[in-house]
């Protein structure tokens, strides 16, 4: 890459006598940004992998056979399969929905949708607490029918649906928008059925974008912490996913096994990091 | 919508709708159970206390010190990766160098590691034998369990925020522009204050409030890294988990939804900052 010029290919290029100065600018910047970037960025994600590996490759398989660490992923991973879909169906609606009627309040119900994105984490876990905690509006309600939502799996589920709402509503509806309606109206003049114009002309133009939104919500959904600490109670083999059992570990000054759950959702930011920088080159071809 | 139901079913009008698309039925019914009950149920709850009382530990000096704790240091990581997020914007934006890739993907981290992960690994790296925070040890600077660790965490989970409302921005900004200012004779000065700055500004500003937005309610990765001592360096959020932990709902229920109020109040002023910036389109 030596050979890059460091100009910029549209900088002004009638003004040679200033291109030492301006190199030397360049140069200070990309390197304080770089500095930058490693210190709060790179480093610390390093620090996961060596961690996790530094008491030697023996400490982080026996990590992995904690059975409370498998319950964890097991756990983490139920709740994903349940929210990712139950959001993705819920995105889909909204988004077909907003585009496809205008009405009055239309950019209100949009911003009544984004909301969790705003809401803190932990107020998210505490409206959950007063609705179906002891307490709560249909706590007396549940206890009659022994019903536990809250210190239970439901109430984890709950909480991670309501602080991934927004995300595929988001990447579809722009797309959707751009879309319009008159492939769909074509199609039904053709014959085409609801279900069949969804499955076979709106869904293949909007693929790219709704998988986007979906690993959005599903890389939130795992490592949401602050929602589900509230609700869970953080039993350990009962209402513990992997970020809660990061904690617990760390708090217990059992570094091995909370590094070793970190490296596992540092392994998942990656591969979502990957996903989405693929998607997005797709996204920028496929969808228009 | 309403003109369409009434024209065909003028007497079904407040009804449930039966004449809605199942997309809207499924939309309509799946926010008010999970989105709008919880909230129906704080503020039901908040409203039942006696506003004396709601006030008395809205303003209790424990609380007053987590705010300030919570507001000044996500105000000061906000302004901080205000500067830093324009600078990184425009490098990534207008130079060329090698992993600039890799430093563009690298940006979107703080979004995808889950935030426990963020804290732990801050936590270790900024501590005294950690292998940032031994280099700062001599110097008799602490950084993990004490506020500038809830400094580093904020700064960490708001990094994005600028760096990606600017992109677009500066991307769309002509070199033209640029190079006319300087053929009328502006200096890089000018032509950066007059020309790219006031297109620039409203996407910066509105970047540092979302910045600060999601530091002010972020718990998972200060939890970790602070040492939860209030009057020290306890946000408003662990306060509210405290709280809870010791079954006084009453208490969290009076200091979340003054964070939540506080929190509608800031997503009012980015929607606005947002309607600014449009203003260039």
């Amino acid at each position: 890459m030596a050979s890059t010029p460091l100009n910029p290919p549209n900088a002004p290029q009638s003004l040679p006598q200033k291109n030492l100065k301006v190199d030397w600018v360049k140069l200070t910047l990309i390197l304080g940004v770089t500095a930058y970037l490693l210190l709060v960025l790179v480093i610390p994600l390093l620090n996961v992998i060596y961690q996790a590996l530094a008491g030697g490759f023996p400490g982080f398989w026996a990590a992995l056979q904690e059975s409370d660490f498998q319950k964890a992923v097991l756990l983490t991973l139920l709740i994903a399969v349940i929210v990712v879909p139950l959001n993705t169906v819920f995105g889909l609606c909204a988004a077909w929905a907003l585009t496809r009627r205008n009405f009055p309040g239309r950019a209100f119900l949009l911003s009544v949708i984004d909301l969790p994105f705003s809401v803190p984490s932990v107020v998210a876990g505490l409206m959950l607490v007063l609705l179906y905690g002891r307490e709560g509006w249909f706590g007396s309600l549940l206890e009659g029918w022994d019903v536990k939502i809250i210190f239970a799996v439901p109430g984890m589920v709950l909480a991670s649906a309501f602080v991934t709402m927004p995300f595929v509503v988001r990447e579809v509806l722009p797309v959707l928008e751009d879309l319009g309606k008159d492939q769909e109206e074509a199609a039904r003049t053709l014959g085409a059925n609801e279900w069949q114009i969804f499955w076979r002309v709106t869904l293949p133009s909007i693929r790219w974008s709704v998988m986007y939104g979906v690993i959005l919500t599903n890389a939130r959904t795992m490592g949401e912490f602050g929602a589900v600490a509230v609700v869970s109670g953080s039993i350990a083999g009962k209402t513990q996913t992997l970020p809660l059992y990061v904690e617990e570990a760390y708090k217990q000054y059992q570094t091995q096994a909370s590094y070793t759950a970190a490296l596992l959702l540092a392994c998942l930011a990656l591969v979502t990091l990957v996903l989405k920088t693929v998607l997005e080159q797709q996204t920028q071809t496929g969808d228009e | 919508m309403t003109a369409n139901a009434t024209s065909r079913r003028p007497h079904r009008r407040w009804a449930w709708p039966q004449n809605l698309s199942i997309p809207w039925q499924v939309t309509i019914g799946y926010m008010l159970l999970l989105l709008l009950l919880p909230f129906a149920a704080m503020f039901s709850k908040a409203s039942t206390l006696p506003i004396e009382s709601f006030w008395e530990t809205a303003t209790a000096p424990i609380a007053l010190a987590t705010y300030q704790a919570t507001f000044f240091t996500a105000f000061l990581a906000a302004a901080v990766n205000g500067l830093a997020g324009f600078i990184i914007a425009w490098v990534l934006e207008r130079y060329q160098f090698p992993g600039k890739r890799l430093l563009d993907a690298a940006i979107d981290l703080p979004f995808a590691l889950p935030t426990a992960v963020a804290g732990l690994t801050l936590a270790t790296v900024y501590s005294e034998t950690g292998w940032i925070g031994s280099l700062l040890a001599p110097l008799k600077v602490r950084v993990s369990f004490t506020i500038t660790g809830v400094w580093i965490a904020m700064l960490f989970i708001s990094l994005p925020f600028v760096v990606r409302t600017l992109q677009p921005v500066i991307r769309e900004i002509e070199s033209e522009l640029e190079e006319a200012a300087w053929s009328l004779g502006a200096s890089p000065w000018q032509t950066f204050t007059r020309v790219l700055l006031p297109p620039l500004l409203p996407a910066t500003i509105t970047g540092v409030a979302l910045g600060f937005a999601r530091s002010v309610g972020e718990f998972g990765s200060v939890v970790l890294i602070a040492s939860n001592v209030p009057f020290q360096d306890m946000v408003a959020s662990v306060l509210i988990f405290q709280k809870l932990e010791q079954y006084d709902i009453k208490g969290a229920t009076v200091i979340g939804t003054t964070m939540l109020l506080i929190s509608l109040v800031m997503l009012l002023i980015i929607n606005l900052l947002q309607a600014w910036g449009r203003r260039y389109d």
